[in-house]
């Protein structure tokens, strides 16, 4: 039996149950899978609350015949009305269960791969801005809980609603003196348990915010124990564990006290009823009132255990739903987020491509009041190596973003073969770029998905060739199981190796256009010695822009373009900019300056 | 689960006894109540009843709850008290122990994984003894008394509470036995959701420039649909959880009404208003021995969960520490560092990380240390302030042995800035001072060691010295974290600065004005620098070049370049012929 959990999130989501409604319009196409189990949870409801009645006949018929004989007939008669409502309310309510847990659970699954589509379709500055962790949350916890509300919680607001309406009705026909004691000890009870609640919630709150804290700490003190202990800083640090601890420990047992609380005081409270039942409703048959049994007594007590079910229902459905509708917002917050431009009616191809770029008159910014790129304008002809150079912030990165398309120029154009960017679909641009950035991106799977990535058909002699170029092939011949050596984040491989790796991955991709964005800052001089004769091979006959700090890899370039605050400040050949003693020759010198 | 208990200490056992005699209390209780409803069934039932006995009965049956009331809230209150306290010295504990540890244990357990054992697997822990601990002492205890107390009114209602009791029992350990290993699958699948959405996002320029998103969604829906399919199952599942225990408790009332019709029949007319009153409290009495029964099952899921917590804890506790501090006298400072045939080897023992190493650095001196990434330059600088210990030979401080040092004393010898700056939640004033009181910190040193350290931006931020920075210091960019850091180093005021790539984050100008400043405000220091660029270290005194975990040339820049065909070729790969 699971456990009832509370949880305490957020508490500054004020009640807000706006965003509920989204998950509705989401459901649509259940619709008709929706009402039909919120059909049976009513159903199974009302056969919840005539069992009492079935219960106070029973009843009667064994008093009624205490002092002659019990109509024994009578009594098979309502044990097997009885079991059969009991049954029919348990089959009921599984396949309402059943069917509201296909219904959430597919959901959850369309919402998740919706997130997913949604990543590839919106404009790399959401990544900017937005944490991997934040998108994680949005697409695991929230839909969990979207999930969790649609296959439990609303069913059963919706039976503690029929069941909390259908036994006040039940009591009130019965005998509506013994429904007033039932109703207001129960919401005596129920006063306390709200203000018992209410106090809880704080120290819930603090809890919360001290494990935080707790993690926060040991996480730092943990990841960075070499300077603890260089710095000999044990005994400050651990000062502040002591005291976060001290507090854990408060708030720790403040909250769970107060929450253990709950169940025995509802306990209790049932009790409170019983007795209660019970002498208003002797002194009621002591009056002479024929209108209460014993068998009314009995039927009391469990309507008023049926009555405080649906009240710790709806308190329980109310902290849920307030936490569904914060899930729901962050969901199709992101869903909602305006994609990429569509682009299905570009239909400009470059079939045969020379290879000129130009950017005329660029002009960009991450924000419209920074420009990073002021007024950029450069030629490269098909088959040069431009060599973009400047200190770091200068704007390097974001001319590949730019070129990519990864972001929109604000102003100027962008020229491949004498046509714009703008006017070839993003996906056709692509096609026409190999490009290798500083952080290699490995994936967890076997080397030949990584190196194959997502083109089809490559035979293994092809695989082996690339390998050999790139000077992978000894690696590849260390592995025991060569190409299908499973590989993920823990897979010792070298930051030079998996350097090679990417290259070797572009080349197999073969575009007549190449970016190496630092792509051997990462790896040594010698490693990238090694690596550079594979580059070199890659940039043969193809128009590349190589971004590099290591000035020594670009002295060859055809064009060096140095950038300082998103300008060019001077372009021209190693040996031209070297003799001119300005920015660039500083900045070369100041390699082995002493 | 025993060692916890083997650790109690006296008043935790005052504790435990106390709880223990307050739930034989509770049980005592919840068993007399029932009998109060068959006294005042019996008496409304009989037709005698007057309004007097009803107000007394019902009156005890409330004075009863009130005291079980009363029983429980202390009971609560003690096992929470209980289980916080528990858990707050085991995450001491775990603590204390893991500021022990040096990098092979981290690297064995991970810190990711030594994160989570200090804190979620203690509060798994700690939950069971809030919750569990009180469980599995008072529902056995209520089931078999309560069975007792049945077991003499009649058989046949005793006979089918024990057979719902078993229906219920097989029913739901059957439904454990077949959830339970999809949930444990679950958290693996959620973790590939995970990892694949981490995957595409952080991928995401690579995606998009090898047009491969279909192939990504293609990966995606794969895990997603695996995910889908187990959770569906295990919910389908649990469904029947509810609807049946609901029909067999309802049954359980139905039947013993049932057989107590027959029995009221086939009674005595004198004896029947008793049976009638047994019968209500029978109803109750069966009720509590099955919701121990379901209790206990629940407690039975949650314990191997907290027992697993525990294990993972004491995985932790247990563990042998490597590094081992010394006893001896402290040593004059001097700054002095010395190899004597140091080997390394692996963890796993089988690689040789470093194997030969010698050589001695004087007071004063400059000495780079080059090589390919994994030749074993870290693994070299890490032995001198005893992070990681030798696996042969011998590594001497102030002509000292490592490991005859207190930890303390030779780290105030030796100050280490890492490759990666890091940065402390706080303000940059307690980063640079980092490890001092807040009021010792001598703001002349502060001052100088900023200057050094060419990390006067901080002045022109908001706040200065009191900007705060956040945890892993993401509110300043590389080369500035770099800077700070090098300026705690200096402030420490070690005898040995070693710089382990730190220069490498800094753009040239910046890397070369930081090295004059310290040559000319620190003379008398000892320099360590790993580095990358020939640039950084071609002025030092003596440059050690590594391969491989061996020393292949150790010389000055122009010795070397003679006699070391490796750092001939590092060289070269930097430089042209005529810039050397």
């Amino acid at each position: 039996m699971p456990m009832p959990r509370m949880r305490y999130t957020d508490t500054k989501q004020k009640t807000d149950f706006k965003a509920l409604g989204k998950i509705f319009r989401f459901c649509k196409p259940y619709t008709f899978a929706i009402i039909v189990s919120l059909i049976l949870a009513i159903l199974a409801t009302v056969t919840t609350i005539i069992g009492p009645n079935k219960i106070r006949e029973l009843t009667n018929l064994i008093t009624d015949g205490l002092a002659t004989d019990i109509d024994l007939q009578a009594v098979s008669y309502i044990g097997i009305i009885l079991i059969s409502i009991y049954a029919i309310g348990a089959v009921l309510n599984y396949i309402q269960q059943y069917i509201l847990a296909i219904v959430s659970q597919n959901t959850a699954k369309k919402l998740r791969t919706n997130i997913d589509e949604k990543i590839n379709k919106l404009p790399l500055s959401y990544f900017d801005k937005s944490t991997t962790g934040d998108i994680l949350s949005r697409v695991t916890n929230d839909v969990d809980l979207i999930a969790q509300t649609l296959g439990a919680s609303i069913a059963n607001l919706i039976s503690a609603i029929v069941l909390f309406v259908g036994v006040i009705i039940m009591m009130f026909i019965t005998n509506w003196v013994l429904a007033l004691v039932t109703i207001l000890s129960s919401l005596f009870g129920f006063a306390f348990l709200g203000i018992l609640l209410k106090r809880s919630q704080k120290h819930f709150i603090n809890r919360q915010i001290y494990l935080g804290k707790m993690n926060g700490h040991i996480e730092e003190i943990y990841s960075n124990y070499i300077l603890v202990r260089s710095f000999n800083a044990h005994k400050n640090e651990k000062r502040k564990f002591n005291e976060i601890n001290k507090n854990l420990l408060n708030t720790e047992w403040k909250s769970q006290f107060l929450s253990g609380l709950m169940r025995p005081i509802m306990h209790f409270i049932g009790n409170l009823s019983y007795t209660l039942i019970f002498i208003v409703g002797v002194a009621i048959i002591l009056s002479g009132s024929e209108a209460v049994t014993i068998g009314t007594l009995i039927a009391f007590i469990i309507y008023a255990k049926l009555f405080t079910e649906p009240l710790q229902t709806f308190a329980q459905s109310l902290t849920q739903l307030q936490q569904t509708s914060a899930a729901s917002t962050r969901v199709f917050e992101i869903l909602a987020m305006p994609e990429l431009s569509d682009e299905s009616h570009k239909t400009t191809r470059l079939t045969s491509i020379k290879g000129d770029v130009e950017f005329r008159n660029v002009r960009f910014g991450y924000s419209k009041d920074k420009p990073v790129i002021k007024n950029l304008s450069f030629k490269a002809k098909a088959g040069q190596k431009i060599a973009i150079v400047g200190p770091t912030g200068a704007g390097k990165t974001t001319i590949v973003n730019l070129l990519m398309r990864f972001y929109e120029v604000d102003s100027g154009e962008i020229l491949i073969d004498g046509i714009s960017t703008k006017d070839i679909s993003r996906y056709h641009l692509h096609e026409l770029f190999d490009m290798i950035l500083q952080d290699t991106w490995i994936f967890n799977g076997t080397l030949r998905e990584n190196l194959v990535y997502n083109k089809t058909g490559v035979t293994d002699e092809e695989l082996e060739k690339i390998c050999s170029v790139v000077g992978l092939n000894h690696f590849v011949d260390t592995l025991s199981n060569r190409f299908d050596t499973y590989f993920s984040d823990t897979s010792t491989i070298s930051a030079g190796q998996r350097q090679q790796l990417t290259i070797a991955r572009a080349m197999l991709k073969n575009s007549p256009l190449l970016i190496l964005d630092e792509a051997t800052s990462n790896v040594d001089t010698r490693t990238e010695k090694q690596i550079q004769s594979a580059m070199d091979t890659l940039t043969q006959g193809r128009t590349s822009f190589v971004i590099a700090h290591r000035l020594s890899t670009i002295k060859n370039a055809d064009l060096i373009l140095v950038i300082k605050d998103g300008d060019i400040i001077e372009q021209g050949k190693h040996h031209e900019l070297y003799v001119k003693n300005g920015f660039y020759t500083q900045l070369y010198n100041s390699q082995f300056a002493e | 689960m025993i060692k916890i208990i083997k650790q109690f200490r006296f008043i935790d056992w005052m504790l435990v006894i106390f709880i223990l005699s307050l739930i034989v209390t509770e049980v005592w209780i919840d068993l007399k109540i029932p009998d109060y409803t068959m006294l005042l069934t019996q008496s409304v039932a009989s037709g005698q009843a007057t309004n007097n006995d009803i107000l007394t009965n019902g009156g005890w049956m409330l004075l009863y709850s009130l005291f079980s009331l009363i029983c429980t809230i202390f009971c609560v209150l003690l096992c929470t008290r209980l289980a916080s306290t528990i858990s707050f010295r085991l995450r001491e504990q775990v603590y204390d122990k893991v500021s022990q540890f040096s990098n092979c244990e981290m690297r064995k357990f991970s810190i990711a994984s030594l994160v989570t054992r200090s804190t979620n697997d203690i509060t798994q822990i700690q939950m069971f003894f809030a919750i569990g601990f009180q469980i599995l002492i008072k529902a056995p205890i209520m089931a078999i008394w309560g069975i007792c107390k049945i077991s003499s009114t009649s058989i046949e209602w005793t006979l089918s509470t024990l057979i719902c009791v078993f229906l219920i029992v097989v029913f739901i350990t059957i439904l454990v036995l077949i959830c339970l290993p999809k949930f444990k699958k679950m958290q693996i699948l959620i973790d590939n959701v995970n990892n694949a959405t981490r995957e595409n996002v952080s991928g995401i320029r690579v995606v998009h420039a090898f047009n491969a998103e279909n192939y990504q969604q293609e990966k995606f829906e794969k895990v997603n649909t695996d995910l889908f399919k187990t959770q569906l199952f295990t919910i389908k599942g649990i469904s029947l959880l509810m609807p049946v225990i609901t029909l067999l408790m309802n049954g359980l009332t139905l039947a013993i009404y049932w057989i107590g019709a027959i029995l009221i029949n086939n009674a005595p007319v004198l004896e029947r208003a008793m049976i009638l009153g047994n019968m209500t409290a029978f109803t109750q009495y069966a009720l509590l021995i099955i919701m121990s029964f379901i209790l206990l099952v629940v407690v039975f899921i949650m314990l191997p969960r907290a027992m697993v917590a525990y294990k993972r804890v004491q995985e932790v506790l247990s563990c042998k520490v490597s590094i081992v501090e010394g006893s001896a006298p402290s040593p004059e400072r001097v700054g002095t560092v010395e190899f004597r045939n140091v080997g390394l080897k692996s963890d796993s023992g089988n690689v040789e990380i470093l194997s030969n190493i010698s050589f001695t650095i004087k007071k004063g001196e400059h000495v780079a240390i080059i090589g390919a990434t994994g030749s074993g330059k870290t693994s070299l600088i890490d032995l001198i302030p005893r992070f990681t210990e030798a696996t042969s030979g011998a590594v001497l401080v102030d002509n000292m042995n490592v490991k005859d040092y207190k930890l303390d004393d030779l780290q105030t010898r030796v100050a280490v800035i890492t490759q990666k700056a890091i940065l402390f939640k706080g303000s940059i004033k307690d980063n640079i001072a980092y490890g001092e009181e807040e009021q010792s910190i001598d703001k002349e040193r502060l001052k100088q060691a900023i200057d050094i350290a060419e990390a006067e931006f901080i002045y022109d931020l908001p706040d200065k010295l009191e900007t705060e920075s956040a945890q892993g210091g993401t509110n300043f960019s590389g080369g500035q974290k770099q800077r700070i850091s090098i300026a705690r180093a200096i402030y420490k005021n070690a005898d040995i600065i070693i710089f382990d790539d730190s220069f490498s984050a800094l753009d040239y100008k910046t890397d070369l004005t930081l090295r004059q400043n310290i040559r000319q405000h620190l003379p008398d220091k000892t320099i360590i620098i790993i580095a990358q660029r020939i640039g950084t270290i071609k002025n030092a005194d003596k440059i050690i070049v590594l391969d491989n975990g061996k020393i292949v040339g150790m010389g000055s820049h122009n010795e070397l370049l003679k006699t070391c065909p490796i750092y001939n070729q590092i060289a070269l790969s930097q430089l042209s012929k005529e810039e050397l």
